[in-house]
């Protein structure tokens, strides 16, 4: 008991220390939190499907992020990793078998090795030239899936393989913790020493090269990290909406990821799955529903909001936000909040 | 068969041509990747449907109505939207899809989802070497060749062709040579969206108008810019002549894999740029001359 009691002090004290400090991680927690409980709030089935995608989405836009937005390896067709995975999982389910749990990580195996395939020819191309490149693979397979249709059904798609789970709100309780843990897994990827040559090799290749650091490994782990990740989420999403059909390579889904993530923010892993939690449920809920919203006009809307946001807060809304609430202190380098005077661990003035 | 295929892959590559050396000027001279190109092509085609079918006017006013507009268009957007945010790269991607979204949903709502045609501008079929070939598909091809002459002429011989090239290559110094390097980028972007519609109108007579018509030319831009060599424009030319070929040849030769035909453009140009990753006729940018 006594125990508990200290445990919990504890952790009010690492909350009012590190979270309740910084408004962007008191808005973190409330929305992760709110998260968690939703399905207690409004139990409707079609919100929590529109909250499940919205979170594979979120978990596919951050790993584009991932690759693309630290390393400056401008992806095009990121689909691929994701469609590949839900193709695959799809194709053992039905085949073989065998279920989500197996399927899932398979699919995410075999988007790491789409990876290595797009990766491997792709390390002798440079900015624009290897964003036009990447956007060739998934184009390329969408023609092998029509090709065979024995295996893929071609234009239709696979459809009728298993479930999540059987209950909505269990596969909300699937998607939405795992989209957080690899939300903070990417996260943490980005804060570690890996990340920091992710983002040298997007300053300035050529000085990491310089540095000793063999750039060629770490671009292609990135590709491979972030195709896991892709992966993961095509694989949820196959076995959630229950159908693995071509869209899952389309060129829109691609372009949907870099949409997301520079609207949240790049290289921040949280801007992009900001910029789905925020953009995915407006489109297909809060304008239909609330500012009554003809759903053929919902697309239009959707792009005049991302096109006004990004002409105020082209760096994305994260960052803008992240930048108009924080300081950094110049001594110890740790984030203030912008209206301090001095900063709150080394009391040093902020300028 | 033969026939086809050359009249066919005639057509698309001088096509393709018309919208890959538009995309790859503004690309030279802005560096902006403009995503939206094909979609103000889109918007051309409809333009000339709503002029010409819906209020009934003469077909060549529309088209000349059309073209102009579409220039407008582009010259707003880019002033407005583009230019303000092209500093930041990946910005600037996404503001160029946001515009062609806001395009082709416009177009949705304006049209419907359904298929239009617009009539052609010149009727009937000329016999060549005994192979019939439509009147539009000429002119078509004319049209063509002529603008990417005149387009190349304006580039190497007029002074506002020469601003435009040297700012291509070294903007800072363009600019200390008393050029005008924001009204050249106004201007190449002008001409570069005035082709996008001019192809636009040439295509609306010979293919059916959707709202989704602009992604398949576009990824098909893409391709041929990164073959010829960004910011080429000779390479843009070749590029176009070798997918449009490759397109028409796979829909001709193999035509119950006609679907295939986008894979196998897409491959070509993979393993082009695998083996000269500067593709054809690939220029070297002042900033990566380092």
């Amino acid at each position: 008991m006594i125990a508990l009691v200290a445990y919990i002090t504890r952790l009010f004290k690492l909350l009012r220390a590190e979270v309740f400090v910084l408004p962007g991680r008191t808005v973190a927690l409330f929305i992760i939190l709110l998260l968690l409980i939703f399905p207690l709030i409004s139990p409707e089935t079609y919100v929590l499907r529109v909250i499940i995608i919205a979170g594979i989405y979120a978990i596919f836009a951050a790993s584009w992020d991932l690759l693309s937005g630290f390393t400056g390896q401008i992806n095009f067709g990121h689909a691929l990793f994701f469609g590949v995975a839900a193709y695959t999982a799809a194709i053992l389910n039905l085949n073989l078998g065998l279920a989500p749990w197996a399927t899932i990580p398979l699919g995410a195996v075999a988007a790491v090795l789409a990876g290595l395939v797009v990766g491997i020819p792709c390390l002798r191309l440079r900015g624009t030239y290897l964003a036009f490149a990447t956007l060739a693979f998934p184009l390329i397979l969408v023609g092998v899936v029509y090709a065979i249709p024995s295996v893929t059904h071609g234009e239709l798609g696979i459809y009728g393989i298993a479930s999540l789970s059987a209950s909505r709100i269990t596969s909300y309780y699937i998607v939405i913790p795992s989209m957080l843990a690899l939300g903070f897994i990417m996260w943490k990827i980005s804060d570690s020493k890996t990340g920091l040559i992710f983002h040298a090799i997007r300053e300035d290749e050529v000085t990491a090269r310089a540095s000793g650091i063999n750039t060629t490994r770490y671009k292609l782990l990135a590709f491979c990290l972030s195709g896991l990740f892709a992966g993961i989420a095509g694989g949820l999403y196959a076995h959630f909406v229950k159908a693995a059909a071509p869209s899952t390579l389309e060129l829109l889904l691609s372009f949907q990821a870099i949409i997301w993530a520079v609207f949240g923010g790049m290289a921040t892993i949280y801007g992009p799955i900001a910029g789905v939690l925020i953009l995915y449920p407006l489109t297909e809920y809060v304008l239909i529903k609330y500012f009554a919203v003809p759903t053929e006009a919902r697309l239009l809307i959707t792009g005049v909001i991302v096109l006004l946001v990004l002409l105020f807060m082209p760096q994305g809304l994260t960052t803008w936000f992240r930048d108009k609430t924080e300081k950094v202190c110049p001594r110890c380098k740790l984030q203030n909040v912008a209206w301090r005077k001095t900063c709150r661990v080394c009391a040093a003035e902020l300028d | 068969m033969a026939e086809n295929i050359i009249v066919y892959g005639l057509v698309s590559s001088g096509v393709y041509a018309l919208l890959a050396v538009g995309f790859s000027l503004i690309f030279g001279v802005a560096r902006i990747v403009n995503l939206a190109h094909t979609a103000f092509y889109m918007l051309a085609a409809y333009l000339i449907y709503s002029l010409a079918i819906t209020l009934g006017l003469n077909l060549f006013l529309s088209i000349a109505i059309a073209i102009v507009a579409v220039i407008v268009a582009g010259i707003i957007s880019y002033r407005l939207v583009i230019a303000r945010v092209r500093q930041h790269e990946a910005t600037t991607l996404i503001v160029t899809i946001a515009l062609a979204v806001i395009i082709q949903e416009a177009i949705l709502k304006g049209f419907g989802g359904n298929p239009r045609s617009v009539p052609k501008v010149i009727s009937g079929a000329t016999e060549i070497f005994g192979v019939g070939v439509l009147n539009q598909q000429l002119l078509t091809l004319g049209v063509v060749l002529v603008l990417i002459l005149a387009t190349w002429i304006f580039l190497m011989k007029t002074k506002s062709g020469v601003a435009i090239r040297s700012t291509a290559q070294d903007r800072e110094t363009a600019n200390l040579m008393g050029i005008n390097v924001p009204r050249i980028e106004m201007l190449t972007m002008a001409i570069s969206v005035g082709l996008a519609a001019i192809a636009g109108a040439l295509v609306a007579p010979l293919f059916v108008l959707t709202p989704g018509m602009w992604t398949h030319p576009l990824v098909m831009v893409l391709a041929i810019v990164v073959l010829g060599g960004l910011g080429s424009l000779q390479g843009s030319l070749i590029g176009a002549i070798i997918l449009g070929f490759a397109e028409n040849l796979v829909v001709f030769l193999a035509p119950s894999g006609a679907f295939l035909k986008t894979s196998v453009a897409l491959t070509i140009m993979l393993i082009v740029i695998l083996i000269r990753p500067e593709g054809l006729f690939g220029v070297k940018f002042e900033e990566e001359r380092g």
